[in-house]
C-alpha cells in the first residue's frame, strides 16, 4: 500500500488555501490586507483558526474519499457486517475535536477580550472621537472636538485611536471599515462604540454592513486615513464649506435620499448628535426621523 | 370595502412579475384541463385532498416543497444574474424596490416553504412506517397542518400578484419591517403567511412528538429506535420549543403594525434589539429543526447501501440529544457585532464551537460505517459522500464564524452566505434528495432513474463548489449581502463565476424532475416486488412497495436496533402470518382543507386590513371546527378478508419471485 504522507499534503494544501486568499486580497476592501493593528489581530485569528481546522477537515475528507474507494463492493475489500463498536476509535472522535475546540475557545476568550470593540488600541496619543450617524441613506460624521461634519467621507490622522460613537437616525445599519477591522450596528436611540486605528496611509472603503432599505447599495463612504498635515488640511477644507449643520439642515439631511455625494459642513449646532440619540428615548415625535420615500 | 386593495396593487406595468404570473397561470390551467379531461377531480378529491393518511398527505407536502423549490431558485438565479451584471455603475436590470423584495422572498420560500414541507413530508411518509405504526397520532391535525402549510404557500404566492412581498430581508428586522418604515402590505404578507404556516408546523410537532413516543411497535426502546426516527424526535422537540417564541415574535411585530404599539419601535421605548434576539432564539433551533432529520438519512443511508450496522449508534444518539439541547445555547452568534461585551460574545462563541463536537463525532460514524463495508454507488449514497464532504467544510467555516473576533469582520458578509448555503445545500439539500430517492419505491412502488439521479447529483454538487466558492473570496473581499449594485470592480469576476455555478445548480434541478418524468415512464422496467429494493434494515422495508394504506397488517414485534435486518437473518420476514384481523382505520375529512382555504382566506383580509373579510374567514374556520368536534363518524374498520386479499397478492409476488 502507498504511504501517504500527511504533513506534505497538509502544507501543500495550506499553501494553496493562502494562494487563494492572497490572490483574493487586492483590493480597496480586502479583510486580508489590513491597514491597522485591529485588522491584523483579526486576520491573523481567521487564520489560525483556519488551520487548526484543517487538522479535522483534511482528514475527514482523505477518509470519505479513501474509505468510498476502497470498500467498494467490486472490490471485496474486508467485510465486517456486524462491527459497529470501538472504544478506541469512539475516544479518538470525541477527543480531537474536543482538543481542537478546547484550544479555539482559549483563543476565542483571548481575542474576543483583546479585539472588544470598547477597548482604546493602544497608542501614546489620544484618540479622537467621530460621532458617526446612519441615515436613510448615507453617513453623517460629526467631529465635535473640531466641530465640523461630514456626509459620506470620513478622515482620521494615521497611528491615531478613532473612537467612533455610533447611532442611526433611522432603521438598523453596521458601521465597517473592513481593511481597518471590527463593525459594530448602529442603531436609534443607542450609542455605540468602536475604536478602529489604522498605521497606514491610504483610501479606504466604508460601508453600512446590514441591510437598511431600498438605498443600502448606494450607503457607502471614503475613510481617508492621513498624516497630521493631511488631516489638518482636510479639516480645514470642510471648514470651507458655506453649510452648517443646525437642526433645520439637519431635517433636510434625514430626508431618504439615494448614492448621497459628499457633503460638508462647516460648523455644527454642540450637542445635536446627543439631541437626535435623546430625541428617541424622550419623546414619541418622530419628525425629523427618516422615513420611505 | 376593499380596505387597502386597489386595482394599483396589481404589478401590470412590471413585465418580469407579469410574465411570470403568465406563465404560473398557463401551468395551472394546464393542469386542470388535464384533470378535466382525465375526470381526475373525484379521485383527487376522495383520495388526496381530504386523505389523512401520512404517506399521501408526506407525498403532498413534498410535491408542495418541489414547486417552492423552483420558485425559490428562480429568485436565487434572478439574483446572482442581477450581481452578475450590475457592477461599476451599472444598474442591472432589477431595481432595488424589485430586488429587495427578490432576495427576502429567496430566504423566507426556502426556508419555509421548501426544506419545512420538504422534512416535515419525509418525516411524515417514513416515521410511522419505521415505528410499525399503522398512522400518526392525530391523522386529523395531520391533514390540518398540511393544510394550514399550503396556506401561507398560497399568502406568499399571491404576493407576487397582489401587492408586493416584504423587502426586509428574511427575518424581517425591525425598525424596517415596522409601518413607519415598510408601510406597505409586503411585511404583512411575510407575518400572516408564516403565522397561520408556522401554527401548522406547530401541530405537526406535537403530533409526531406523541407519535414517537406512543406509538412505537411493541419492543422497539427508544435506543433501538432508527436513526432517522431518533433525529426526527428531536427536531420535532426543537419544533415544540421554537415555534411558540416564533409565533409571539411575530404577533408582536403585528400589534406594532396593526395597533401602532411600541414592542420593537425605535421610539417610545421600543426595543429592537429584543427582537434580533427573539428571533433568533427561534431561528437558530430552525436550522437544527432542518439539518437533524436529513443526518437521521445519511445514517440510513450509509448503514444500508454498506451492508453494514452503523457505526456508534449509542454515540449517535447522545449526539444528536446534545446537538438539540446546545441549539438553544447559541442565538446570540447571529449578532456579535450588536455590542455586547467581551464576556457575553465569548460565551455564545464558545458555545457555538463546542457544537462542532457532537457534530464532527457524527461525520466520523458515517465514515466508520462506510470502513469495512461493501459500499454500493447508489444515487443517495453519491448525495451522502457529496454530503461528507460539502459539509464538513461549511462546519469548518461555521466554527470560524463562532470565534466573535472573526465574525467581526465577516458578519453579514458574502462569507457568511457561503457558510450557510454550505450547510444548508450541502447538509439539508443533499439529505432530503438523498431521502426522496431512497424511499421513493416505498411510497410508488418502483425505483427511480440511477443514471439521472446520478447526474444531478454531480451538477448539485460541482454546481455549489463553482457557485459559494467564490461567495467566501468576496467575504474576503469585503463584499456585504443583500447589495443590488456595487462600484467594487474587483467584485465582478467572482460574481459571474457564481452565476455560472446557478447554473450548474439549475441543470441538477433539471437532472432531478426529468428523473422522475423518465422513470414515471419506465415504472415497469424498475418496479419493486419485494418490497425491499435495497436490502434494507428497518421495518418500513418489511412491507410491500406501494407500502398499503393501513401499513402493516399486523404489528411487527421488535427485537433487536435493526429490526428487519434481524427478521431477515432469523428468517421469518417472509413468514406468512396464521390469520389477520380487522384493522382500525381514520375516515378521510375534508375539514383540513376547508380550514386550510379560509385561513388563506383570513389572512388575505387582515393584510389588505379588509375587516369583513377576516372576521367573515374567521368566523368560518371556527364553525368547520366546530362541525368536526360534532362529527363522530370518523373511523372504520378494513375486514380482516380485505386485508388477506391484499396482503396475499404480496406473498404471490415474492413466491414468483423465489
Amino acid at each position: 500500500m502507498r504511504k501517504w504522507n500527511y504533513p506534505d499534503i497538509l502544507k501543500r494544501m495550506s499553501l494553496l488555501a493562502t494562494v487563494a486568499l492572497v490572490l483574493s486580497g487586492c483590493t480597496g476592501s480586502s479583510l486580508l490586507d489590513p491597514k491597522g493593528p485591529i485588522g491584523a489581530e483579526q486576520k491573523y485569528l481567521i487564520m489560525t483558526s483556519f488551520y487548526l481546522m484543517m487538522i479535522v477537515v483534511i482528514p475527514v475528507i482523505i477518509m470519505t474519499i479513501l474509505f468510498a474507494w476502497r470498500y467498494n463492493y467490486i472490490k471485496n475489500a474486508k467485510y465486517s457486517p456486524n462491527w459497529s463498536h470501538s472504544n478506541k476509535i469512539e475516544v479518538v472522535v470525541w477527543a480531537v475535536p474536543l482538543a481542537i475546540i478546547l484550544i479555539l475557545s482559549i483563543l476565542t476568550w483571548r481575542s474576543t477580550h483583546a479585539l472588544d470593540p470598547h477597548r482604546v488600541p493602544e497608542s501614546d496619543r489620544e484618540p479622537i472621537v467621530v460621532q458617526v450617524m446612519a441615515m436613510d441613506w448615507k453617513w453623517l460624521f460629526i467631529y465635535p472636538e473640531q466641530g465640523i461634519a461630514s456626509v459620506n467621507e470620513l478622515a482620521f490622522p494615521v497611528d491615531t485611536p478613532v473612537e467612533f460613537r455610533v447611532t442611526s437616525n433611522s432603521v438598523m445599519n453596521s458601521f465597517f471599515i473592513p481593511q481597518l477591522g471590527s463593525q459594530i450596528y448602529a442603531m436609534a436611540g443607542m450609542e455605540n462604540t468602536v475604536h478602529l486605528l489604522a498605521t497606514e496611509e491610504g483610501t479606504y472603503r466604508g460601508m453600512s454592513a446590514n441591510y437598511s432599505g431600498h438605498g443600502f447599495s448606494g450607503m457607502h463612504f471614503k475613510a481617508l486615513a492621513t498624516s497630521d498635515e493631511g488631516f489638518q488640511q482636510w479639516v480645514d477644507s470642510v471648514r470651507q464649506s458655506p453649510e452648517s449643520l443646525q437642526q433645520d439642515s439637519f431635517n433636510e439631511l434625514a430626508k431618504p435620499s439615494r448614492n448621497n455625494p459628499v457633503e460638508y459642513y462647516s460648523t455644527v449646532t454642540p450637542g445635536l448628535y446627543t439631541d437626535i440619540v435623546n430625541s428617541y428615548i424622550t419623546s414619541g415625535d418622530s419628525s425629523h426621523h427618516g422615513a420611505e420615500e | 370595502m376593499f380596505g387597502k386593495l386597489s386595482i394599483e396593487a396589481i404589478p401590470y406595468h412590471e413585465p418580469i412579475v407579469m410574465i411570470a404570473l403568465g406563465g404560473a397561470a398557463l401551468i395551472g390551467l394546464a393542469i386542470a384541463a388535464a384533470i378535466t379531461y382525465y375526470k381526475k377531480w373525484g379521485y383527487l378529491w376522495k383520495e388526496w385532498i381530504t386523505s389523512v393518511d401520512h404517506k399521501r398527505l408526506g407525498v403532498m407536502y413534498i410535491i408542495v416543497a418541489i414547486i417552492m423549490l423552483l420558485r425559490g431558485f428562480s429568485d436565487a438565479i434572478m439574483m446572482r444574474a442581477q450581481q452578475a451584471i450590475a457592477s461599476g455603475g451599472a444598474e442591472g436590470y432589477l431595481p432595488p424596490e424589485h430586488y429587495d423584495q427578490i432576495f427576502t422572498a429567496h430566504g423566507v420560500i426556502m426556508i419555509f416553504f421548501m426544506a419545512m414541507p420538504f422534512m416535515v413530508g419525509l418525516i411524515n411518509i417514513v416515521v410511522p412506517l419505521q415505528i410499525g405504526a399503522r398512522d400518526v397520532a392525530f391523522p386529523f391535525l395531520n391533514s390540518l397542518s398540511f393544510w394550514l402549510t399550503v396556506s401561507g404557500v398560497i399568502l406568499v404566492n399571491v404576493s407576487l400578484g397582489v401587492g408586493e412581498f416584504a423587502a426586509t430581508g428574511w427575518l424581517a428586522y425591525p425598525p424596517l419591517s415596522d409601518i413607519q418604515y415598510s408601510p406597505g402590505v409586503g411585511v404583512d404578507y411575510w407575518i400572516w403567511s408564516l403565522q397561520i404556516s408556522g401554527i401548522g408546523t406547530l401541530l405537526t410537532g406535537v403530533n409526531f412528538f406523541v407519535t414517537i413516543l406512543k406509538m412505537r411497535a411493541p419492543g422497539m426502546t427508544m435506543m433501538k429506535m432508527p436513526m432517522f426516527t431518533w433525529t426526527s424526535l428531536c427536531s420535532v422537540v426543537l419544533i415544540i420549543a421554537a415555534f411558540p417564541i416564533l409565533t409571539v415574535t411575530i404577533a408582536l411585530l403585528t400589534l406594532d403594525r396593526y395597533l401602532g404599539t411600541h414592542f420593537f419601535t425605535n421610539d417610545m421605548g421600543g426595543n429592537q434589539m429584543m427582537y434580533v434576539n427573539l428571533i433568533w432564539a427561534w431561528g437558530h433551533p430552525e436550522v437544527y429543526i432542518l439539518v437533524l432529520p436529513a443526518f437521521g438519512i445519511f445514517a440510513e443511508v450509509v448503514a444500508t447501501y454498506c451492508k453494514k450496522r452503523l457505526f456508534g449508534y449509542t454515540s449517535m444518539v447522545y449526539a444528536t440529544v446534545a446537538i438539540t439541547i446546545l441549539s438553544f445555547l447559541v442565538w446570540l452568534h447571529h449578532f456579535f457585532t450588536m455590542g455586547a461585551g467581551a464576556n457575553v460574545n465569548s460565551f455564545f462563541g464558545i458555545a457555538t464551537m463546542i457544537i462542532a463536537i457532537p457534530t464532527g463525532v457524527k461525520i466520523f460514524n458515517w465514515l466508520f460505517t462506510m470502513y469495512e463495508g461493501r459500499v454500493q454507488f447508489t444515487v443517495p449514497m453519491a448525495w451522502t459522500i457529496g454530503f461528507l464532504i460539502t459539509f464538513t467544510i461549511g462546519g469548518m467555516t461555521g466554527v470560524l464564524l463562532a470565534v466573535p473576533g472573526a465574525d467581526y469582520v465577516l458578519h453579514n458578509s458574502l462569507f457568511l452566505i457561503a457558510h450557510f448555503h454550505n450547510v444548508i445545500i450541502g447538509g439539508v439539500v443533499f439529505g432530503y434528495l438523498a431521502g426522496f430517492t431512497y424511499w421513493f419505491p416505498k411510497v410508488f412502488g418502483f425505483k427511480l432513474n440511477e443514471k439521472l439521479g446520478k447526474a444531478s447529483a454531480w451538477c448539485w454538487i460541482v454546481g455549489f463548489f463553482v457557485a459559494f466558492m467564490p461567495l467566501y473570496a468576496l467575504g474576503f473581499m469585503g463584499m456585504t449581502r443583500r447589495l443590488n449594485s456595487y462600484d467594487n470592480p474587483d467584485w465582478h469576476f467572482p460574481l459571474i463565476v457564481a452565476a455560472v455555478g446557478a447554473a450548474i445548480i439549475a441543470c441538477g434541478i433539471a437532472c432531478q424532475l426529468l428523473q422522475v418524468v423518465v422513470s414515471i415512464k419506465d415504472r415497469h422496467k424498475n418496479i419493486d416486488e419485494t418490497g425491499d429494493p435495497w436490502g434494507g434494515r428497518t421495518l418500513e422495508w418489511s412491507i410491500p412497495s406501494p407500502a398499503p394504506f393501513y401499513n402493516f397488517a399486523h404489528t411487527p414485534v421488535v427485537e433487536e436496533r435493526d429490526a428487519f435486518w434481524h427478521m431477515k437473518e432469523k428468517g421469518i420476514s417472509e413468514q406468512k402470518p396464521a390469520e389477520y384481523q380487522d384493522i382500525h382505520m381514520p375516515k378521510n375529512t375534508s375539514a383540513g382543507f376547508f380550514i386550510g382555504i379560509i385561513a388563506a382566506v383570513f389572512g388575505f383580509g387582515l393584510i389588505w386590513h379588509m375587516w369583513w373579510l377576516a372576521i367573515a374567514a374567521g368566523v368560518g374556520i371556527f364553525v368547520t371546527m366546530v362541525l368536526r368536534t360534532f362529527n363522530d363518524d370518523i373511523d372504520y374498520y378494513v375486514p380482516a378478508a380485505e386485508v388477506e386479499r391484499i396482503e396475499s397478492q404480496r406473498y404471490q409476488k415474492l413466491s414468483n419471485q423465489a
